[in-house]
């Protein structure tokens, strides 16, 4: 129940970061999904990542929309202030939240229907405007919490549990995601932490938009053989395009990657990203490329993973706005009220 | 009753001709020569080519409602003619091109016949040109007519010109051109005209929206979200442009944040977000948009968040009369959103209230943790009004309600005597405490949710606990109604038993109605509500009267039905007075309703 607060007593030989805390201290209440939920999976990898990129969680923002991913949330990272808003509305709440203060590091999980349909809207307008966000979409093609309807991301070749026919193109956020301008754009797998734990790392450390489409089967609803968002089916159809590294700022780049294979990008904080090539067509650099490789593979009825598209230099909203460097939650009144002098002037305009 | 320094001159013209302009210039000079005036643009929602009016109504006595019979019709659009022509009290003048010259078939009114076409196609080559400065040709005859002060037109033309000075001198020479006109072939000065006066000495002529968007910016607010819809639009334009003067460094980095969202769910998303981060944060949107930000406004209030909403209300149901002005968001913004919802509102009744009301907005917002709706409309928005100037305290402080600092956390069970929880009321006053995001690294962190929670905002699914939350944020509500403006109340007969309850822009047309009931032989007291929830002056005021005229710009009486409904003002005292055509409300409206539950047989007469 996700009103039960795990114990706080944890073992004295837990491994700690470099603040001091360990994995518990990282963790939420305790799930209430079903067992052997994919987004509990995603729960663990992100708890993972902030643990390893020593992030003090309450410098981190989690907000999500409605349905199971947007529960998550609850469940990584109880020490950070979280907002569970409206159904598809994650982006706009965040998109205040971050104009609100620039220095926190903004988590946003969302759900295939809270992004793909209801929330369409807002994810396409958020991508936009790059906001500087980990913007993550718990991709189960099925709406859970009310049994197990398709979703808009559901392949029109995977039908129903009951074996019911999907009548309608699959939307492709990753896709969208490039085409509108999104900075930093990835597909992975719940099932594969190896892939998925870099990912949020360098989507986190990444200034702009990171976009993360997981496909995180849904257990109950549509896990069946025909299901393209099934474990069985991933499993066996995942196309890993590349491998990523990442290296936290105070570490040394220890990899040879001159051979061609492999690239280093210097991201915004310090941190490096090698990528290693394993998809020979691919550079994810270009954009073009990208959305490419991703309609090669789905034709073929493969889903390729990794990291699809990354921009190193795009601005971010702030840098748009212009606004100051100090977040705009802490100015004190002394600088944002002109004072009764300024408005003498006002009204002597208006006489 | 018309006069000098007291009369209805109303501009018919074409939407785009470039005729706003001229007309502003025409009103801000009777204003600068001190004559209280009051105008009203009357637009269609157009880009071009529909027609177009802008009444001025012109008082020395400094009644600024709108008034009807129109005593000079400057007739510059020939599609409405005729029903322009009917419009001219018996006595009155029309002026109009007579490049092109009518039958006018009325012998009970003067018609002024000005050669504009002619006159630009002599003066000026270029066609643009010809076109814009036949709106100052009529200026320049009204200020031979009307025997307006030369040297004010003139400050006037360079003020409107900043910028732009190249035009000053053609612009100068349109206006001599309809003046010498007027002075050779027309009887001038009119019975009607004008001179120099007190009553506006002082004052400031600016539109309600400029006013709230100015608040917006003493009020400290930083994150402005909004998406265009007439008449709000002007909100966030008037917070951009004072802002950009007043909220940049000097090195250039802005101090706010303005984001024109996809729709106005997302505007209202972002600035609930904002206030969740600790930002003063507002959106502003008409009718329409009221109804598309319904759930979130039920998140905001359920969760707690402080935001502020500048509702500019236009006429409805559906897209309704979006150029027209009305009152009839009242129900819908007061209980906006499903479940049990209650909002607080604010009523200011002119622009200089849009400004004072709008500033304390946020601080009510922030104290009471919810959100917050000003309550204008199109008439106050987005006409010129002439009031008092702004005024700000420099001691004054923001109110930033109940947030707490790293310290004030950890120092919270020793000085409360209980420990923290987002949700507990631990003043009496149903007001929880907040924290914001990043505040402490072990303490105060809480899931904010539109889900049922306890008081520590924890999910549950226990009713009984979700019943005692919804009460506290109910009871949250008292709190409100003891801090929110208290109504005003104007009493011209002490024991009297009947008056008028009012709100809003209908401020005018009232006041200066109850002087003419007075004359009428009947002194009605007054009260003008200024917020929602009703405080104890509200219902006392209720209590002491047995007939009570509910003044509003609506179909159903919704103010009305709310004063049954949380106030329990006994129906049958309330008689509803409904004005829903969507022009702003004269005061021989309010009158002439008065008159005929009062006074039959006068009623009659004044027919």
């Amino acid at each position: 129940m996700s009103y039960i607060s795990k114990p706080i007593a944890h073992h004295p030989a837990l491994p700690k970061n470099a603040l001091g805390l360990t994995h518990r201290e990282y963790e939420g209440s305790m799930s209430t999904l079903c067992a052997g939920c994919g987004h509990d999976s995603i729960t663990a990898a992100i708890i993972e990542a902030c643990f390893e990129m020593d992030l003090p969680a309450h410098r981190i923002a989690k907000i999500s929309g409605i349905g199971c991913s947007s529960k998550t949330p609850t469940y990584f990272l109880g020490r950070s202030h979280g907002f569970n808003s409206v159904h598809g509305r994650m982006p706009s709440v965040t998109t205040g939240a971050n104009m609100a203060n620039r220095d926190l590091v903004y988590i946003g999980i969302s759900g295939d229907g809270d992004t793909a349909s209801i929330g369409l809207g807002q994810f396409c307008h958020a991508v936009r405007r790059k906001l500087n966000m980990t913007y993550i979409v718990m991709n189960n093609g099925c709406y859970g919490l009310t049994k197990g309807q398709f979703s808009a991301t559901n392949d029109k070749s995977s039908p129903s549990k009951k074996g019911e026919a999907n009548p309608f193109e699959a939307i492709d956020l990753c896709q969208m995601a490039i085409q509108l301008g999104a900075g930093f754009v990835a597909r992975s797998f719940s099932g594969d932490k190896r892939q998925l734990i870099p990912l949020i790392k360098a989507a986190i450390s990444y200034k702009g938009f990171a976009f993360l489409d997981v496909i995180s089967p849904c257990v109950t609803f549509n896990n069946h053989a025909q299901a393209t968002k099934s474990f069985e089916y991933v499993r066996a159809h995942n196309q890993a395009i590349g491998r990523l590294d990442y290296v936290e700022p105070k570490e040394e780049i220890t990899v040879d990657y001159a051979s061609g294979e492999s690239k280093a990008v210097t991201m915004h904080d310090g941190s490096h990203l090698i990528l290693h090539k394993l998809d020979k067509g691919h550079d994810p650099r270009d954009s073009n490329a990208a959305i490419q490789t991703i309609r090669e593979n789905a034709a073929k009825g493969e889903v390729a993973t990794g990291l699809l598209y990354i921009n190193e230099a795009q601005q971010d909203l702030h840098d748009v706005l212009a606004t100051d460097d100090r977040p705009l939650n802490v100015l004190p009144m002394s600088e944002l009220c002109p004072g009764s002098k300024a408005l003498e002037g006002i009204n002597a305009r208006l006489r | 009753m018309s006069g000098i320094n007291d009369f209805v001159i109303k501009f018919a013209t074409v939407n785009g001709s470039g005729s706003a302009s001229a007309n502003t210039m025409f009103a801000k000079t009777l204003f600068r020569m001190g004559i209280p005036v009051s105008a009203k643009n009357i637009f269609p929602s157009n880009i071009q080519g529909l027609p177009t009016w802008y009444e001025v109504r012109v008082s020395e006595a400094g009644y600024l409602a709108r008034r009807d019979g129109i005593d000079f019709m400057v007739a510059m659009n020939p599609q409405t003619y005729q029903e322009d022509l009917q419009e001219v009290v018996p006595g009155g003048w029309l002026l109009y091109d007579e490049t092109m010259p009518r039958i006018w078939n009325r012998s009970d009114v003067t018609i002024l016949g000005l050669p504009i076409a002619e006159i630009c196609a002599s003066n000026w080559k270029d066609v643009r040109q010809r076109q814009l400065f036949k709106n100052m040709v009529y200026v320049g005859a009204l200020s031979a007519l009307l025997e307006m002060d030369l040297k004010v037109i003139e400050a006037s033309v360079l003020d409107q010109l900043k910028g732009k000075e190249k035009l000053v001198s053609a612009n100068k020479k349109a206006v001599d051109l309809g003046r010498q006109y007027a002075l050779a072939n027309f009887p001038c000065p009119l019975p009607i005209k004008v001179r120099h006066a007190e009553g506006a000495k002082g004052k400031i002529m600016v539109t309600g929206n400029e006013a709230a968007g100015l608040a917006a910016v003493y009020a400290g607010a930083t994150v402005c979200a909004w998406y265009p819809i007439t008449p709000s639009t002007s909100v966030a334009e008037g917070f951009e442009k004072h802002a950009k003067k007043m909220r940049v460094t000097k090195d250039g980095r802005h101090l706010y944040g303005i984001v024109q969202a996809e729709d106005e769910l997302a505007a209202i998303g972002v600035a609930i977000g904002g206030a969740w981060n600790g930002a003063r944060s507002f959106t502003a949107t008409s009718g329409p948009g009221i109804s598309l930000m319904s759930e979130f406004l039920g998140l905001a209030y359920f969760a707690e968040i402080p935001i502020v909403l500048f509702n500019i209300q236009r006429g409805g149901p559906s897209t309704g009369m979006p150029t027209r002005t009305g009152q009839p968001d009242i129900l819908s913004c007061a209980y906006a959103s499903h479940g049990d919802t209650k909002h607080v509102l604010l009523f200011p009744s002119n622009p200089t209230e849009c400004f004072s009301m709008g500033t304390d907005a946020f601080d009510l917002a922030e104290r009471l943790q919810t959100p917050v709706m000003v309550m204008s409309d199109l008439d106050i928005g987005m006409n010129d009004w002439v009031t008092e100037p702004f005024a700000w305290d420099d001691k004054k402080v923001h109110d930033r309600g109940k947030v707490l600092s790293a310290a004030e956390l950890e120092a919270f069970k020793d000085v409360k005597g209980e420990a923290w929880g987002r949700y507990k009321d631990v003043d009496g006053d149903a007001i929880p405490y907040r924290t914001l995001p990043g505040t402490h690294p072990t303490m105060g962190a809480f899931f904010t949710r539109g889900t049922s929670h306890d008081e520590s905002a924890r999910y549950t699914e226990d009713g009984r606990i979700h019943a005692r939350v919804i009460d506290r944020i109910r009871r949250k509500f008292d709190t409100a109604a003891t801090i929110v403006p208290k109504p005003e109340i104007t009493t011209r007969d002490k024991a009297g038993k009947v008056g008028v309850i009012y709100f809003g822009a209908n401020r005018p047309a009232v006041l200066e109605a109850l002087d003419y009931l007075e004359r009428d032989g009947l002194k009605l007291n007054a009260m003008r509500l200024k917020a929602f929830p009703f405080g104890q002056e509200v219902r006392d005021f209720c209590a002491a009267h047995d007939t009570l005229f509910v003044v509003e710009q609506n179909r159903d009486a919704q103010m009305r039905q709310l004063l049954v409904m949380e106030a329990e003002v006994p129906p049958e005292t309330l008689i509803a007075t409904l004005n829903y055509d969507g022009t702003p409300l004269t005061a021989d409206f309010v009158r002439k309703a008065v008159l005929k539950k009062l006074r039959p047989a006068k009623a009659q007469a004044a027919e």
